[in-house]
């Protein structure tokens, strides 16, 4: 091609800088959109709070904001770089650099905007638990930004690394692999961790007395929750730390985009479905507070088995990435782990969301009768989300096929 | 790179195998879930019923599984067959 390196870096990198901030824009201007609605919500139930509620709500969508601010000074930094004397390689990795940041930014920001909404309708209900509420509300959507400053670890990683000694092939897909890997694993943990959040602040402004065992199971809740980002980062860290000089560029590219997409997009799944199950742990204890360790256990049962995906996702990035492939220069060759990868991450989305639905229907039961119901609800959850699972273990079988028997 | 007609085609077949199970997971798995999580919640209401409606249950979602057994199907034919 006739363009200098310097063009496609430099190219590349604005490129980068338009993902950044274009998809971390999506999630903010969402969960923000969302806390505004219910604060005009709460403001007509009880117009005497508006002051109050209305400086809730700029609270509760600032934090959600910070998400998108990371993603605007990713792009400022991008817009900027200077590219003089890089090798072709960090046009991939400011690409990358870009997109973990963007994607990353999808979810926390939507998840911020849940409990920052049920502040302002809590404050509304119930006028003396602001402060307690604004606190809660602020604990909570900071826990909701852990997976988008994953992303921006990773992003600036990729962007000020030096990566002169990796190998422009494989090694563009390595650091894509990466971006995307920590990216799309965090979509699901940033909105996961925020349903847990809003819906113990609702419920603390109900029941004020059980505040303190609310927030111990918000805080478990979305910290489970975030495990799938976790894998994502993992990953991401691998890719972008393994030597990959030496290694066949063909098919190993194939391989390394492959593992990234299986744990990044296997993780959105159990993602959200922590959410959904920590989300009705978090009303039923506020509903009833005498159920909370029988609630607890079964909401971290039903997460558990939640995460069986993004585990399914890890085990074949696993694979893929350390599992040497024969070099190869035919299209079968690359087209097998690419597609295993995108078979297993596109599988593990479906069964993660259902199993953590079926969980949050039954700790929701379980909160009302937590003395006779628990043992036979969680016998028919175990069941429910076993059959749930099924199509996550086709997803495997198909991956598993692609890698060993083609 | 030479490429031959017989490869690429080889090579489409496995893509949409992979994209074929990938893709048709999603829906079956989100849809037992939410009949299992029903299923519970009724349970919780009536726990006389447990049997009758986790038999409910599992005659749903294995209705709900099929869709995720044609496109197990189709990828299998596309990784074996074709």
């Amino acid at each position: 091609m006739a363009f200098s390196t310097e063009t496609w870096v430099q190219a590349a990198s604005f490129l980068g800088a338009g993902f950044s901030v274009g998809f971390g824009a999506i999630g903010a201007a969402l969960g923000e959109g969302y806390a505004a609605g219910n604060a005009s919500r709460a403001i007509g139930k009880n117009p005497a709070m508006g002051g109050a509620i209305l400086k809730n709500m700029l609270i509760g969508q600032a934090v959600a904001e910070s998400a998108g601010i990371f993603a605007l000074v990713i792009a400022m930094l991008l817009v900027f770089m200077d590219v003089q004397g890089a090798p072709m390689i960090e046009a991939w990795s400011l690409l990358a650099s870009g997109l973990a940041m963007g994607l990353s930014a999808i979810g926390s920001g939507a998840g911020g905007g849940f409990p920052a909404a049920e502040a302002c309708l809590g404050i509304a209900d119930n006028p003396p638990t602001q402060n307690a509420l604004t606190t809660n509300m602020l604990i909570g959507s900071a826990v909701c930004q852990t997976p988008a400053i994953f992303g921006m670890v990773v992003a600036f990683m990729l962007m000020f690394m030096d990566w002169s000694g990796q190998p422009l092939w494989p090694g563009w897909a390595a650091v894509m692999g990466a971006g995307l890997s920590v990216g799309l694993a965090a979509i699901g943990s940033g909105v996961g961790s925020g349903m847990p959040a809003g819906a113990a602040t609702g419920g603390m402004a109900r029941q004020p007395g059980a505040a303190t065992t609310i927030r111990t199971n918000m805080l478990i809740g979305s910290a489970v929750s975030q495990t799938p980002a976790i894998f994502g980062m993992v990953v991401a860290f691998m890719l972008m730390f393994v030597d990959w000089n030496g290694t066949p560029a063909w098919p190993t590219w194939a391989s390394l985009l492959g593992a990234g997409l299986a744990t990044g997009l296997s993780a959105i799944g159990p993602g959200i479905g922590n959410g959904f199950t920590a989300q009705e742990a978090s009303a039923g204890i506020a509903r009833v507070p005498e159920s909370s360790s029988t609630v607890t256990t079964t909401m971290l049962i039903g997460q558990t088995v939640a995460q069986s995906t993004v585990i399914y996702g890890f085990l074949v990035s696993l694979i893929l990435m350390f599992i040497p492939r024969e070099a190869s220069e035919t299209m079968v060759a690359w087209a097998a782990p690419l597609s295993a990868g995108i078979c297993m991450g596109f599988g593990g989305i479906g069964p993660g969301v259902g199993e953590g639905l079926a969980a949050a229907y039954t700790v929701n039961r379980i909160a009302r009768d937590y003395e006779g119901v628990g043992v036979l609800l969680t016998r028919v959850m175990l069941v429910g989300q076993a059959v749930s699972e099924s199509t996550g273990i086709y997803a495997l079988i198909v991956s598993l096929l692609l890698l060993f028997v083609i | 790179m030479a490429i031959e007609g017989a490869d690429l085609v080889r090579a489409a077949a496995l893509m949409g195998a992979g994209i074929s199970m990938g893709l048709g997971a999603i829906g079956p798995g989100v849809g037992e879930g939410f009949a299992a999580g029903k299923a519970c919640e009724a349970i919780g209401r009536n726990p006389k019923e447990a049997g009758l409606l986790t038999r409910t249950m599992l005659v749903g979602q294995a209705v709900s599984e099929s869709t995720g057994i044609y496109s197990l199907v189709v990828a299998l034919l596309l990784i074996f067959v074709v």
